[in-house]
């Protein structure tokens, strides 16, 4: 097996007595696509706050690229390669859409995505470039969400939920992007609700219930009651 | 007639100082929700690091702006990064207490170094020169404080909406953990921002020094007539600071013209007045 990109040793994650992760141990190699299904409430958003350095963790805890780096701040991990598509989109309202896209350019990593890669990937963004972000739809939201991440020219790109409140014809429309943006051999981590969804464009699938993995395994290979089970929590 | 077209001339070039007394107080806020108690002793203690470099150099007050800014810069970029940010949190209180005790810290300070006496900055001939429009005369010194106010204002909106740096202050404003997700590192980010605003502070306390006498007690009025200025003009607008420190100087000039005694509170009346009526101030900001 290749040195994994990422890798989580035993990671657990607070917030003040409440525990929200326990013991999670999860490898990503360079290139899958790793979806990260789980009810609601089951950690999954904390995952991706840990991951990203919003939370803080003991420096093995996490470890990209060789390095532990749990410890770090968010904006160092960020200038280190890891990208974050926040859950609820989170666009800065004081900004036009082009200058979100910027902001997310100024990790200063150099790769394949500039401001014409992404209008090129999303042409709504560019007609609308200068307005407030806040101006436009969800799923325009969305797009300008995911290319503000991938203005920084990421190694791991995390995706919580970006189908959140959005009509299914939006959703897919989105989706038909994904090739693209992982063409190149970028990681990427899809944290979904839509099982479906989250199944078809991964290759390997964990599954978090309470804070814990309750089923890990190649998206080909587990079944639907595994999945259902691990999700509930039913016994198999 | 015409002494009362003069007041308000003279209160809406006021107002240009006030403007600068009040857009430090106004971008830090902005950036980073602090209120500065101790922004008024700043603009004294650069008003007296205007008076040291004059008589060391033996230079204009306007020459020493080159030395003032950058080293009032310099140190608010300390300030930020080794006391401020970690005031910064959840509760508001701690940055209130602590910049409490600085103004306290900065006025003994003042005094011990350079005791109560008044004292001035001197520009020389310009400080008397005057223009005269219509059968109005015009202060020079007045006009100029104005023009550099406008100036000022100018810059910072400039570099809020047209540069790197001011993308940056919008976005930690907005939002500090996803502006930390994007690789800006706040702790810089607020320190550039208190940078700024005391090398505005630095300009206006070199203005203040030219125009009038001052000493180490005079900070917290100074405060009050940059807060009152922003208040007025509405928060996060930086034109509209401009015109809450144009409206406060017209007021206190009017309220001097009608009785010295009543400069000071028709100026406070004013800003109650517009709090009254636009409890967000006249141009609040709208976002974008
Ligand atoms: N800021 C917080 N303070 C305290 N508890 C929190 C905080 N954020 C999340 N939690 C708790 O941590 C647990 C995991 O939350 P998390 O947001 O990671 O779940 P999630 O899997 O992303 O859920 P969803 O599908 O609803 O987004 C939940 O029990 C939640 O209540
Ligand atoms: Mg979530």
């Amino acid at each position: 097996m290749p040195e994994p990109l990422l890798s989580l040793n035993a990671l657990d994650a607070r917030y003040g007595d409440f525990q929200a992760l326990y013991g999670v141990d999860m490898q990503i190699i360079s290139g899958e696509v790793v979806a990260i299904i789980g009810a609601n409430g089951a950690g999954k958003s904390t995952l991706m706050r840990s991951i990203s350095g919003l939370l803080p963790n003991e420096s093995e805890q996490v470890v990209f690229k060789g390095r532990p780096v749990g410890d770090w701040r968010a904006d160092r991990i960020a200038k280190l390669g890891v990208a974050l598509v926040p859950e609820g989109r989170q666009l800065f309202p004081s900004l036009s859409v082009e200058e979100n896209l910027k902001l997310g350019g100024a990790v200063g990593r150099k790769g394949q995505w500039s401001l014409d890669a992404v209008y090129g990937l999303f042409p709504v963004l560019k007609e609308r470039r200068h307005q407030a972000s806040n101006a436009l739809s969800g799923g325009q939201q969305q797009m300008a969400a995911i290319g503000r991440a991938l203005m920084a020219n990421p190694e791991l790109i995390l995706f919580d939920e970006i189908s959140l409140g959005l009509a299914p014809v939006v959703i897919r429309s989105i989706y038909e992007a994904f090739p693209d943006i992982v063409r190149q051999g970028m990681t990427a981590i899809i944290v979904e609700q839509d099982i479906s969804r989250a199944l078809s464009v991964s290759s390997r699938v964990y599954c978090l219930q309470e804070g814990r993995v309750s089923l890990t395994g190649r998206t080909d290979d587990v079944n639907r009651d595994e999945i259902t089970a691990a999700y509930f929590g039913l016994a198999a | 007639m015409i002494e009362w077209v003069s007041a308000v001339t003279q209160g809406v070039l006021l107002g240009g100082l006030y403007a600068l007394f009040a857009a430090g107080l106004s971008l830090i806020f902005g950036v980073m929700r602090l209120v500065n108690i101790a922004h008024g002793d700043l603009i004294v203690f650069a008003a007296y690091l205007g008076l040291s470099t004059t008589m060391t150099f033996g230079i204009n007050p306007f020459l020493a702006l080159f030395v003032v800014v950058p080293v009032m810069a310099g140190l608010g970029y300390i300030l930020q990064r080794g006391l401020l940010n970690r005031t910064l949190g959840e509760d508001i209180l701690p940055p209130l207490l602590v910049t409490f005790g600085l103004s306290v810290i900065l006025q003994n300070a003042l005094l011990e170094g350079y005791t109560a006496d008044p004292r001035k900055l001197s520009a020389g001939t310009i400080e008397t020169a005057s223009l005269s429009v219509g059968g109005l005369s015009v202060g020079v010194l007045p006009l100029l404080t104005f023009a550099i106010a406008v100036a000022v204002i100018a810059g910072l909106q400039w570099v809020f909406y047209s540069t790197s740096a001011g993308r940056g202050f919008r976005a930690v404003s907005d939002n500090q953990e996803i502006a930390q997700i994007m690789g800006l590192n706040k702790a810089h980010v607020f320190g550039l921002a208190m940078a700024l605003a005391l090398a505005v502070t630095a300009i206006a306390g070199i203005l203040l020094g030219v125009r009038t006498s001052f000493d180490p007690s005079i900070g917290g009025g100074r405060l009050i007539f940059g807060f009152e200025a922003v208040i007025i003009g509405g928060l996060g607008s930086l034109w509209g600071t401009l015109a809450g420190g144009i409206i406060l100087g017209v007021a206190q000039t009017i309220g001097g013209k009608i009785d010295p005694g009543w400069q000071l509170l028709s100026g406070h009346i004013a800003f109650l007045a517009v709090l009254a009526i636009r409890p967000n101030g006249l141009f609040p900001r709208v976002d974008h």
